[in-house]
């Protein structure tokens, strides 16, 4: 398990215990974190689980898929930190992981 | 004006399009009870990777449940998912199980999405013939894929395919079999079906082109499979993919209005007010191409579902997105957006041989009607809205790949 936070655009946080092996995304939709659609439901298809990665976990993350990279190149709003929260695996590393829910995915 | 009393909401099937609907009031605030009836016994969960990552055993079970079954409660949504609904009561407002119990309703929302149509052949009854929705049909045909040889699809479509690239991974001899002419026919152009049809043969899969069954043999369990030219097939397990029908029995026998699934108007009501429908039971109208039809993709359940919630709460209707829709087979993802309905040409941007392209297919005033994006996601997201604005762009341009897919929409003629 890995305690994730998940931060919205009003400054609102939500901590939540993600399964190892699963992602991001999906400790976010179990959870009903707000502005996480996921409408594909992981399939890298839809760009709508985009967060925010808190820049002192970026480089613990399993890195981009070709997929995921080209997705994001076109998604509204992207940032350097940008990532499809779908493609995050959870792992114990990221106990602690601070992800933001952009704006626009209100 | 007063509003009318609203503090039941039930919603029937326990699937994709029930689970948005009932997170979607919750979001836009409704404090009263809600209740989802299911007759699968388990949690809504999504079905795309039943016949993809989750059949190749690279997804846990749990993986494809929405939201843990205490998040349910926490949110205070009643989840019934052994009760099934026989009949609905229009005029007193109920829903009858088929247990006996009886449950009121303000506000109804019919999520009974869709079963599979049956093969009317000798034979498809034999053990070892299977169709695929549900976790279950997942489970069993994937447990005999494992331990079988020669694997025969009925049936071209997504699904079909989908499993063919699944078995073929798992190093089945995989045998397709499709009526119409070429693969995909329904729900593909025929650039995309030639494509996909070289992708499996180069795989190793064999494909058979306007055949139709004549009966499947077997003692007890499924031996082979006999073509109308009188061919025989070897096949241990065979899996029949050949549409859907909507679920709408239980809307009809209560008046309400169906044409191949339950009409609804762009707000997702049914011809009663206090009654939705969403998902693949619904017929609805697509704007975009002037037409009512019935989609069955993730994107068109969540979407009605929506627009069910956000008209029962008294707010306005979400923005519309293009329909759209994905396929994984091998290491191709499939993005499609628009429906290729009254396109005249298709463009190909990029190589095709290089797996990684887009059709582009337009109309005779070069507008965008639908793209196909293969391993291409700028052109699948570029695309939806360049469809969305009705744009029209001239073929020399879309096939230009020294122009980015940004800059396409700089290139839009009036
Ligand atoms: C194997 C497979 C792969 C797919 N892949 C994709 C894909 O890649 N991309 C995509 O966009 N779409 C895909 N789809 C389609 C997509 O899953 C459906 O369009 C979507 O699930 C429709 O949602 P729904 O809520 O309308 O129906 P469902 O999710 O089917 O839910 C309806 C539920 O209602 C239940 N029910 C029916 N009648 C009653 C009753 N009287 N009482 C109680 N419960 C009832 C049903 O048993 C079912 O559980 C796929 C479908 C399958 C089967
Ligand atoms: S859930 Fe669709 S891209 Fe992540």
């Amino acid at each position: 398990m890995a305690k994730i936070t998940f931060i919205q655009h009003n400054g609102k946080s939500q901590d939540i215990e993600a399964t190892n092996g699963g992602t991001v995304m999906e400790a976010a939709t179990k959870h009903n974190v707000p502005g996480i659609d996921a409408d594909c439901g992981g399939a890298c298809a839809c760009a709508t689980c985009h967060v925010y990665v808190d820049d002192a976990w970026l480089s613990k993350l399993n890195p981009m898929g070709s997929m995921e990279e080209s997705m994001l190149d076109f998604a509204d709003n992207v940032q350097p930190n940008s990532r499809l929260s779908c493609q995050i695996v959870v792992t114990e590393d990221l106990d602690g992981l601070v992800v933001t829910v952009p704006e626009s995915q209100f | 004006m007063a509003l009318a009393k609203l503090e039941n909401i039930l919603i029937i099937g326990a699937g994709q399009a029930a689970s948005q609907a009932a997170n979607s009031l919750r979001q836009l605030g409704f404090q009263g009870r809600i209740r989802i009836f299911g007759n699968e016994g388990q949690p809504p969960y999504q079905r795309p990777p039943l016949s993809k990552a989750y059949m190749l055993g690279q997804m846990p079970a749990e993986r494809l449940f929405f939201k843990a079954e205490e998040q349910w409660e926490k949110d205070n949504i009643d989840l019934k998912i052994d009760e099934e609904i026989i009949s609905i009561d229009a005029v007193n407002k109920s829903i009858k199980s088929k247990t006996g119990n009886q449950y009121e309703y303000d506000k109804l929302i019919i999520a009974t999405g869709s079963k599979v149509r049956h093969l009317p052949a000798q034979g498809a009854q034999l053990s070892g013939v299977h169709y695929l929705k549900t976790i279950k049909d997942s489970d069993d045909l994937g447990a005999e894929l494992d331990n079988a040889k020669n694997l025969v699809i009925i049936g071209a479509g997504y699904i079909g395919l989908e499993v063919a690239a699944c078995a073929q991974k798992k190093g089945l001899n995989v045998t397709i079999i499709e009526a119409a002419p070429r693969i995909l026919a329904r729900v593909a152009s025929p650039e995309l079906s030639q494509f996909y049809e070289n992708v499996h043969e180069s795989a190793g899969v064999k494909i058979l082109t306007q055949s139709g069954v004549a009966k499947i043999n077997g003692a007890q369990k499924v031996e082979s499979v006999t073509l109308g030219d009188g061919t025989n097939i070897d096949a241990d397990v065979v899996l029949i993919g050949i549409g859907i029908i909507p679920n709408d029995e239980i809307a009809k026998s209560a008046g309400i209005i169906c044409n191949n699934g339950i009409d609804v108007d762009e707000n997702a009501k049914t011809s009663n007010p206090d009654i939705y429908a969403c998902g693949d039971c619904a017929n609805r109208m697509v704007d975009l191409y002037g037409q009512r039809m019935r989609l069955e993709s993730v994107h068109n359940a969540i979407e009605q579902a929506k627009l069910a919630a956000a008209n029962i709460m008294g707010q306005n209707a979400p923005k519309l997105d293009v329909p759209w829709f994905w396929s994984d087979q091998y290491d191709l993802k499939l993005q499609i957006a628009g429906l290729a309905i009254g396109a005249t040409k298709t463009i190909i941007r990029g190589d095709m041989a290089a797996r990684k392209f887009a059709l582009f297919h337009i109309d005779d005033e070069n507008r965008i009607l639908a793209i196909d994006a293969i391993n291409s996601p700028p052109e699948f997201l570029v695309g939806k809205n360049l469809i969305a604005a009705r744009a029209k762009i001239a073929p020399h341009i879309l096939q230009d790949t020294n122009i980015s897919v940004k800059e396409l929409a700089n290139h839009a003629q009036n």
